[in-house]
């Protein structure tokens, strides 16, 4: 009985976090589109555009191999897997004792790896740009989220994600100043991971500014609709971990009903709302960053995130 | 057992012989390297009955050895030995099947290969020091010789000089190492010597001469110098072999001195310096990789930050066992053991397939090859795999060996003492960025090689390998998916070898086919990840093919509307395509200037002016301003010291015996009496 709610309980997450994926970056845009005045596209937009791309044949050039044609479901897989084990509504899921923290990392890893390689599989100059400047960042952003991770696994003794969302709900560990700055940390990372300003501006249409966007300008067809589709993805579960990790409450406990479920998803509902006004406050608010300073604003997780353990490091000590 | 050992070492001796006597004898290549891929395969056999099936127990005695009562040299086969023995099988056969497929050689490279693959035999079957340092200095020579082989160069000269001169350091540390161990134990044989532990200023320096003699072979840095000028000079299935296998036999000594022969008693802190030069020699490694123009350099590099990884898992080991936290160290353990292997299977995989791409598209420089996944398609796929391994993407072999890697870190903490706690956390930071930093330089290797538009005319030219060489590249690729798959099944092979390292209760870090960290709290299932993948590309595909059902449509390039190039320039702009130096920019600038002293000139012509641009880039290896060039100076200035000595008078010279022999029996007074 306990299997099949488990098995019932993934699939539901499965199609919520793909329904909700589109849906979440149209939000993000239509929210930002009213803070600078503008009426802004309605949030479904993005879900119509992904129907029409797939309705287009794609074009590529000539010569292109086999990568890109294979890059895109294999990043687009490997997002759906990394955010499969990531819980949304409710805990308990049959993928949970797979999700562990630096296994997402590794997922995430061969997500950017299969874009960066269509990025260079044309030769054309923007895409081994866009490819470089990614895996630069990844080289800043990688070591923050693991001493991120260190954080977690020294309050909860694992990097399994369910069991630190759980010990974070019930272990009673209040308010800490490392898990705080270990959400700086993690919230940095996340802007950097997703490709959002100031590391990158999603909406650009100056070439030269582009990371995320550089490496797609030969895709079309399917194939665009497949990495519009896995950046929405990705963007989700970054928010569903920030979300599992420090805003434990509210999702339905292992073996629970529909009911609990549903309360579960309300409250889900309303993390991402919030974190999703976060971002695009955020990001109204700031402005893009030159390439070259954003080792600085990720080496600042880095030292936020090195901080947090340290200060661990002092309290078990002096306890 | 160890009479098949012996008798498969004898039968290299004998090829090497042979190989003198075949000289330019058009079969000479086939019998040798057909020889070595039999007898690696039956090192590899003997090592997998010997971990799956039980050890021998009494170490075999041979009729040779130093002068003296009790000194005959033994063989034997524990745990580690046997280990390292299937790692030097796996890659010693690989190796060989390349080079009976690939173009011969000069004849002179023929007999050194096999006694190179007896000397590490022998280094890892010994059972007392003489034995082991015999082994070790042989495998120096001989990989000396194979790095010599192509002498008509003076780069490949220059390369073969400086290794000899690390390879002596090497041996002028580990002789003293296990002087100072024997000096306590009254015997050369390993028992008598674990039964004499080293104690106080003793343990310090076997420790330091340990860490630089093996430090030297494997390449930790600051004693790197040697690997990225070597590896390149070397045929490509010998310069497999020494970063797959010789670098883990340094290794190998390394453990076997530190964690088995010193006892298990020594300190936490022996963790830290292996922790501090592990962690730097994989972010310098790493970091080095990207800035690299040539793949053998590359990929070289790429070893130097493997060894690192290896070695901080060492220094975990230690530093666990120092706080008796016997699980901890039996993990980090098998992240040592288990990342020696899968890096010696993909690295192999890897410098072969650099040896392939020399021999189809006849260069092995970045800025001249390009687009030869059109060409070069099986081997394309080979260096995939192997480079989404060394880049650690899950499944693939290397993400599970960094996952245990990186539990061990994360427990770190555990030790308690808050010193090491901040080590433990600086360490975990630096192996989390030389990690994202050999993924960076593994997707410039393979997006300047394989993917883009050709660079130079020879590469268009560029055709698939022969298939026996084709064979040679696909069997690591199989092997490092495979350990990829079954980590846990590997680790289960490995728990005699675990035993030696973490104690004699420590049990492998895996159950079924999990790997586990942290009490079973943490767990990583490959099969289950691989499968969740496989499941979902293939449902993604077939989901998307039904909505979407267009064929693709081929078409001149975009590239943002940049337009086409001039006729006479077939495979488009070379400017409009980054190169080497273009892809290594970024990193060149935010962390190259200040760890590799990397430096750009850009001279750009006024408006009008027609003469071109020049942009240069240039990184030079701390190590050589801040190691090796103070070196030379202080050999030029005590060799002309030492030049007046041949000016002293006679009576000069009788002094200076004189004082040299009270000196000495001075030493050895004190010694006895200490």
């Amino acid at each position: 009985m306990l299997l099949l709610g488990a098995v019932v309980v993934q699939l539901l997450h499965v199609a919520l976090m793909l329904a909700a994926a589109p849906l979440l970056v149209g939000v993000v845009r239509w929210l930002k589109a009213r803070m600078q005045g503008r009426r802004g596209a309605s949030p479904l937009q993005p879900w119509r555009d992904l129907e029409k791309l797939l309705r287009k044949r794609p074009v590529l050039a000539a010569n292109a191999s086999l990568v890109s044609e294979v890059a895109p479901y294999v990043a687009f897989a490997a997002s759906l897997v990394a955010v499969a084990c990531v819980p949304s509504f409710s805990r308990g899921m049959l993928l949970a004792p797979v999700g562990d923290l630096i296994l997402l990392a590794g997922l995430l890893a061969l997500a950017r790896m299969a874009l960066a390689l269509v990025g260079m599989d044309v030769g054309t100059a923007f895409g081994g740009l866009g490819a470089a400047r990614e895996m630069s960042f990844s080289v800043f952003a990688e070591p923050a989220l693991l001493l991120c991770v260190l954080t977690f696994a020294i309050l909860a003794g694992t990097t399994n994600l369910d069991l630190i969302a759980a010990t974070f709900r019930d272990g009673g560990l209040g308010l800490r100043v490392s898990l705080a700055l270990a959400a700086m940390a993690m919230l940095t990372v996340a802007v950097a991971e997703n490709a959002r300003i100031p590391v990158d501006n999603p909406a650009t249409h100056l070439e030269l500014t582009m990371v995320h966007e550089a490496m797609l300008l030969e895709s079309s067809g399917r194939h665009l609709a497949l990495w519009e589709y896995q950046a929405a993805l990705k963007l989700t579960l970054w928010l569903a971990l920030l979300a599992a990790i420090f805003v434990p409450f509210g999702a339905a406990p292992a073996g629970a009903g529909p009911l609990a479920w549903v309360l579960g998803l309300a409250a889900w509902l309303l993390k991402m709302g919030v974190l999703c006004l976060a971002l695009a406050v955020f990001e109204s608010a700031i402005a893009k960053m030159r390439v070259f300073r954003v080792p600085e604003f990720l080496g600042a997780a880095l030292l936020l995130a090195l901080l947090a353990a340290a200060l661990l490091f002092v309290s078990t000590g002096l306890a | 057992m160890l009479t098949g050992l012996l008798l498969c070492i004898l039968l290299l001796g004998l090829l090497a012989l042979a190989a003198v006597g075949l000289g330019r004898h058009p079969l000479a290549g086939r019998v040798v390297h057909g020889g070595c891929l039999a007898i690696s395969l039956g090192f590899a056999g003997l090592a997998l009955a010997g971990l799956g099936l039980g050890l021998p127990e009494a170490p075999l005695a041979l009729p040779i050895g130093l002068p003296g009562a009790g000194a005959a040299s033994l063989l034997a086969l524990d745990g580690l030995s046997a280990w390292f023995l299937l790692l030097l099988g796996v890659t010693g056969a690989c190796a060989s099947l390349y080079a009976l497929g690939a173009p011969a050689g000069p004849p002179r490279s023929l007999p050194p290969f096999p006694l190179f693959l007896a000397g590490m035999a022998i280094c890892l079957a010994a059972a007392d020091a003489f034995t082991l340092l015999l082994g070790f200095e042989l495998m120096s020579l001989a990989s000396w010789a194979l790095v010599a082989a192509d002498h008509a160069e003076a780069e490949n000269r220059a390369a073969a000089r400086r290794y000899l001169m690390f390879a002596a350091l090497a041996g002028a540390c580990l002789v003293p190492a296990f002087g100072l161990l024997a000096a306590g134990a009254g015997g050369l044989d390993f028992t008598a010597l674990r039964a004499a532990p080293p104690e106080g200023w003793r343990a310090a320096a076997v420790l330091a001469l340990a860490l630089a003699g093996a430090g030297a072979k494997a390449g930790l840095v600051p004693l790197h110098a040697w690997l990225p000028l070597a590896h390149p000079a070397a045929p490509s299935h010998v310069s497999a072999l020494m970063s797959g296998a010789m670098t883990k036999v340094a290794l190998y000594v390394l453990a076997r001195l530190l964690l088995d022969l010193c006892g298990p008693l020594q300190p936490a802190w022996w963790g830290v310096p292996l922790l501090a030069a592990g962690a730097c020699s994989a972010l310098f490694g790493a970091l080095r990789a990207n800035m690299e123009g040539d793949t053998k350099v590359l990929l070289a590099c790429s070893t130097i930050e493997n060894i690192g990884f290896i070695t901080v898992a060492l220094g975990l080991v230690l530093a666990f066992r120092g706080a008796d936290l016997g699980p901890l160290a039996a993990l980090a353990a098998g992240a040592a053991l288990l990342h020696a292997l899968n890096h010696g299977v993909f690295k192999t995989l890897l410098f072969l397939v650099a040896g392939a791409v020399a021999h189809g598209a006849g260069s092995r420089k970045l800025d001249r090859l390009g687009g030869l996944i059109h060409a070069m398609p099986v081997t394309a796929l080979a260096a995939l795999v192997g480079m989404a391994a060394a880049a650690s993407l899950p499944p693939l072999s290397g993400f599970a060996s960094e996952w245990l890697l990186l539990e061990a870190l994360l427990a770190g903490w555990r030790v308690g003492d808050i010193g090491f706690q901040v080590v433990a956390a600086a360490a975990t930071a630096l192996v989390a960025m030389a990690a994202a930093l050999a993924a960076a330089a593994m997707l410039r290797c393979f997006g300047l090689v394989f993917l883009g538009r050709i660079r130079s005319p020879r590469a268009a030219g560029a055709e698939e390998v022969p298939r026996l060489e084709r064979l040679s590249l696909l069997l690591p690729a199989g092997l490092t998916v495979l350990l990829g798959l079954f980590p846990a099944a590997m680790l289960g092979l490995a728990a005699p070898a675990i035993a030696v390292l973490a104690g004699p209760a420590a049990l492998p870090p895996a159950r079924g086919l999990a790997l586990t960290a942290g009490e079973g709290a943490s767990t990583y299932l490959p099969l289950a990840v691989a499968g969740l993948l496989v499941a979902s590309l293939v449902t993604v595909w077939f989901l998307v093919r039904r909505r979407s059902t267009g064929a693709t449509l081929r078409g001149p390039v975009w590239n943002c509307g940049f337009i086409d190039p001039p006729p006479w320039l077939p495979f488009g702009d070379p400017l409009s395509q980054p190169g080497a130096a273009g892809m290594a920019q970024p990193l060149r600038r935010m962390l190259g200037g200040s760890l590799l002293g990397a430096t750009e000139t850009v001279l750009m012509r006024a408006p009008g002016d027609p003469r071109p641009g020049h942009y240069a880039a240039q990184a030079a290896d701390p190590s050589e301003a801040g190691l090796l060039a103070p070196l030379a100076r202080l050999r030029d200035s005590v060799a002309g010291r030492a030049e007046r000595l041949r000016e002293l008078t006679i009576r000069g010279c009788l002094g200076l015996s004189f004082g040299t022999l009270v000196g000495l029996l001075a030493l050895l007074a004190w010694l006895e009496g200490g």
